[in-house]
């Protein structure tokens, strides 16, 4: 498990995971990507840093821990839902907001819930795997 | 300024109670009781109007094809009860502040009673079915908290999980029969239903919604035979039972009666079955008050017969009656509210409740016995109180069922008579009599815990000597709203002599008599009641549950044996047989396929997948097996991009990776690979997967011919950017136009990864233990 290879190229493709998941999210409203794909992508740069490091150190390097990751999507894809009602429309009804030519929407936000919920749901269950297996052994 | 808008900052106020619990430490409960208070001081202001005889409506759409709403209507009776609500509250708050001072987990408490708050107000405010019955639930399960709230006893669990499963139960009854009335009358809004009566009465479906909206509103108001919950929740700190099971909570089922007592009241059904429960309960409460040595206990018996009086009263629905019980529902609110906390108060200055260590307490604590002595002669409905005038009004409105008047009359009095010496005998043993016995040396009370009982003791006072803004701008639309007819509620505390005058002296002598003999009578009754009531609530109810839960347990031992391979056989099968009967019915062979012409890479890629399917089925090997499934995924991954998905196409890659490197990183630690199952049982997989595969395919093929409705991804395509500002059609469905399904979707994804990350380390908790020993 602990190859050199795979350690360094961990180290290095994480962050561009991650970066490469925030612009398919970024992307996602006008082409191919989104909240779920970039979730997934976030998550498996995750993922390949505990094949490499474990899970411990893994989720040391975390400043928002999995469960939290995950709750905090599902808050910001329910609060997003609530702007509709404040301004007199039905739940969920999307809102939209110019700032600086840069159209900004509740979808935009809900996708940026879907994306920390999937993320965070993914870590979840592969650090159980992990973590149980490496106790295990 | 919007009707919602004192819930709402409420519930805002709710959420940040436990950091404001953390920052101001002691002066807590003043600072949190500013919101009610704000609250309390608005709904004053809006009396006015209502007093006009207006009534405020405004609804804001929240499913609105379900017609559902969120719907607020204010009219005299939701008032009444805003200002119960915000009132109480606010005193309560003050109480708490200094109650719960040095009690662990406060910050959450504070919670649940902002929380619970907001609910009750939503519940009496709401002119929606279906959002009366969310804020209904609301408050079951923050009563639940709070009745819980010392949750390390176990006595305290026991109570609050029973009140919450009697109270829920009632709960789905209420909401069947709201469901009904939506069948009938076709819409869930409050103010339609109350101005077309005959509807629901007219129906033949009436009794049926009777019965459901009744066992909902009895369950939450504590009638017989559901009344044991309430003495039960008395597990609770003493502000939840002075602000919950006393003033407000268990006065939503008759607040909920009287609200829709136009649209369903006045049938002799609702006569019958309202004052044959009331009276029951009534009696029965007073009765078990006597016999009680608890001073919680006591007050809740007696809660328990103030409700049944209200609802004996909104049962017989005449003018009388319903202004009786307007005025008694604000009597008992006041006096009742104010008896709890002083019973807190004398708990924690004294360490007991117990009714025979007490005594004596009046030199000790004078201020407390001056406002406690209020509270229990308006218990007692002496004069100059008000609860003197809502005892009249009682009697006075026996006589619109001539049949029964007798009997009512009769039984009122009895349960008058009782409480009279109830009251007698709380303030005798308590304040006066020889010095108690007590834990604790006592010592009069500081400001925060005799504020909220004074301050409603004054009301009772007040009330009774000016009552004439409350009749004109509260009492008055109040009952105005409930018998829909114009009504001028006048009181006074002296009628003159006449009969009621009578009955009252009655009671008084009766009660006085039953006080002056209570050495003889009171351990009479207890030793009746060991003899005769051999039937406890609780415990039958207890054995319910478990008799309920073994069941369970046997019925989940068969149907779910924990066997994986057995749940697929059953789901494919069953699946297998709907799927096989419905194309059978359909008629596919008849069908005229048209197929689009095949590329050769589309062979390809399907070939290579078939092959690779069935390699992961005849392979000996978990590694060649399951990176042949990821062959076939990927596959599937490319035929999407073929046909323009690729947002489809990027997903299925995604997971499919995932799920390869999650078997591959399981499968080092799984046993080596065997034969589990014998040929037979293969054979029978193999003929259910191939079958189930075969319906599949041709359930595949009748979907793309049968258009059954025009389909909508030509709209999704025109207006995802004009209306969506988004090209990307998917990520717009899921985003914006299906939102909703989305948002479940990601709630059951956190769920379901809750659901894996226990199982797996549980699992492995085990194994450890094992290899431990």
């Amino acid at each position: 498990m602990s190859s050199q290879i795979i350690q360094i190229s961990a180290k290095y493709l994480k962050p561009l995971l991650l970066a490469l998941s925030l612009f398919v999210l970024y992307r996602g409203h006008n082409t191919p990507g989104g909240g779920f794909i970039g979730g997934l992508l976030a998550a498996s740069g995750y993922i390949l840093y505990m094949m490499a490091y474990g899970a411990k150190i893994t989720l040391s390097k975390m400043w928002l821990k999995p469960f939290n990751l995950a709750a905090l999507g599902l808050l910001i894809a329910l609060v997003s839902g609530f702007f509709g009602p404040v301004v007199g429309e039905v739940f969920m009804a999307g809102q939209w907001f110019s700032f600086l030519e840069i159209k900004l929407g509740t979808p935009t936000l809900f996708d940026v819930g879907v994306y920390l919920t999937v993320t965070g749901v993914m870590l979840i269950i592969m650090i159980a795997i992990f973590e149980n297996l490496e106790t295990w052994n | 300024m919007e009707l919602y808008l004192p819930i709402l900052i409420i519930f805002v106020a709710a959420l940040a109670a436990p950091f404001l619990e953390k920052l101001l430490k002691g002066a807590v409960g003043w600072v949190l009781a500013l919101f009610p208070l704000g609250a309390f001081v608005h709904f004053t202001t809006l009396s006015l109007l209502i007093g006009d005889g207006e009534t405020l409506y405004r609804s804001v759409s929240w499913i609105p094809s379900l017609g559902i709403n969120f719907s607020f209507y204010l009219d005299g009776l939701s008032l009444l009860f805003l200002l119960l609500i915000t009132g109480i509250g606010t005193l309560v708050l003050i109480y708490s502040g200094y109650y719960m001072k040095n009690y662990q987990l406060k910050d959450r408490f504070y919670m649940y009673l902002m929380f619970f708050m907001a609910a009750m107000m939503g519940l009496v405010l709401t002119g929606n079915l279906i959002t009366l019955f969310l804020f209904w639930e609301l408050t079951s399960i923050s009563s639940f908290m709070l009745i819980g709230f010392f949750h390390e006893k176990d006595s305290s669990r026991f109570a609050s999980q029973q009140a919450l499963l009697i109270t829920t139960m009632g709960g789905l009854a209420l909401i069947s029969g709201i469901v009904l009335i939506n069948q009938i009358s076709g819409t869930y809004e409050i103010p339609y239903i109350l101005s077309n009566p005959e509807i629901l009465t007219g129906s033949p479906m009436y009794l049926a919604v009777l019965v459901l909206i009744l066992l909902g509103a009895f369950t939450k108001s504590a009638q017989f035979p559901f009344h044991f919950w309430l003495p039960g929740a008395m597990a609770g700190p003493s502000p939840v039972s002075a602000f919950l099971h006393s003033a407000t909570m268990v006065k939503a089922g008759v607040y909920f009666l009287m609200r829709l007592s136009p649209a369903l009241g006045g049938t002799p059904e609702w006569k019958l079955i309202l004052t044959v429960v009331g009276v029951v309960t009534m009696f029965f409460g007073a009765y078990f008050a006597l016999t009680q040595t608890d001073l919680k206990r006591i007050l809740a018996y007696t809660t328990v017969s103030a409700l049944g009086t209200l609802i004996l009263l909104t049962g017989i629905g005449s003018e009388e009656s319903i202004k009786a019980a307007i005025v008694f529902l604000v009597v008992h609110s006041l006096y009742k509210g104010s008896l709890f906390m002083v019973a807190g108060s004398i708990d924690k200055k004294t360490g007991t409740r117990d009714l025979n260590l007490l005594g004596g307490l009046g030199k000790k604590m004078p201020f407390t016995t001056a406002v406690s002595l209020i509270a229990l002669f308006s218990m007692a409905g002496l004069p100059p109180f008000i609860g003197f005038i809502g005892k009249e009004l009682i009697y006075e409105a026996k006589d619109a069922i001539p049949d029964a008047a007798n009997f009512l009359l009769i039984m009122s009095i009895l349960s008058n008579a009782l409480l009279v010496s109830v009251s007698g005998i709380f303030a005798w043993k308590v304040f006066f009599g020889p010095a108690g016995n007590t834990p604790i040396e006592p010592k009069e009370t500081p400001v925060n815990l005799w504020l909220g009982p004074a301050v409603l003791a004054f009301f009772s006072l007040i009330l009774a000597i000016f009552p004439g803004f409350f009749t004109s701008n509260v009492a008055g639309p109040a009952v105005k709203a409930i018998i829909a007819d114009d009504v001028k509620v006048k009181l006074s505390l002296w009628h003159g002599f006449n009969m009621i005058l009578l009955y009252s002296l009655i009671t008084v002598v009766a009660g006085v008599l039953i006080f002056v003999f209570r050495q003889r009578i009171v351990p009479t009754l207890c030793r009746i009641n060991s003899v005769i009531v051999r039937f406890r609530f609780t415990e039958v109810f207890g054995k319910m549950i478990s008799h309920f839960l073994t069941f369970t347990k046997k019925k989940t031992s068969i149907v779910q044996n924990g066997k994986q391979r057995l749940y697929l056989l059953a789901i494919f099968t069953s699946t297998s047989v709907l799927i096989g009967f419905m194309i059978f019915k359909s008629e596919f062979w008849k069908l005229d396929f048209q197929f689009s012409p095949i590329s050769y890479y589309g062979v390809g890629i399907s070939v290579l997948m078939i092959a690779a399917a069935l390699i992961s089925v005849f392979s000996r090997s978990r590694v060649t097996a399951i990176i042949s499934m990821g062959v076939v995924g990927f596959g599937v991954a490319l035929i999407f991009l073929f046909y323009s998905a690729p947002d489809v196409a990027i997903t299925q890659i995604l997971v499919d990776t995932l799920i390869v490197i999650l078997f591959v990183m399981v499968i080092y630690h799984l046993p080596k690979f065997r034969k589990f199952s014998n040929r037979s049982a293969r054979i029978r997989d193999g003929f259910v997967s191939v079958i189930f595969g075969g319906l599949m395919t041709c359930l595949a093929l009748i979907s793309n011919q049968a258009n059954l409705f025009p389909a909508i991804s030509g709209y999704f395509n025109e207006h995802s950017y004009i209306s969506a500002y988004g090209r990307n059609v998917v990520n717009v469905i899921l985003v914006d136009f299906r939102a909703m399904d989305t948002l479940g979707e990601i709630t059951v994804l956190i769920i379901a990864a809750l659901g894996v990350y226990s199982l797996i380390t549980m699992k492995f908790k085990e194994k450890k233990g094992e290899i431990g020993k």
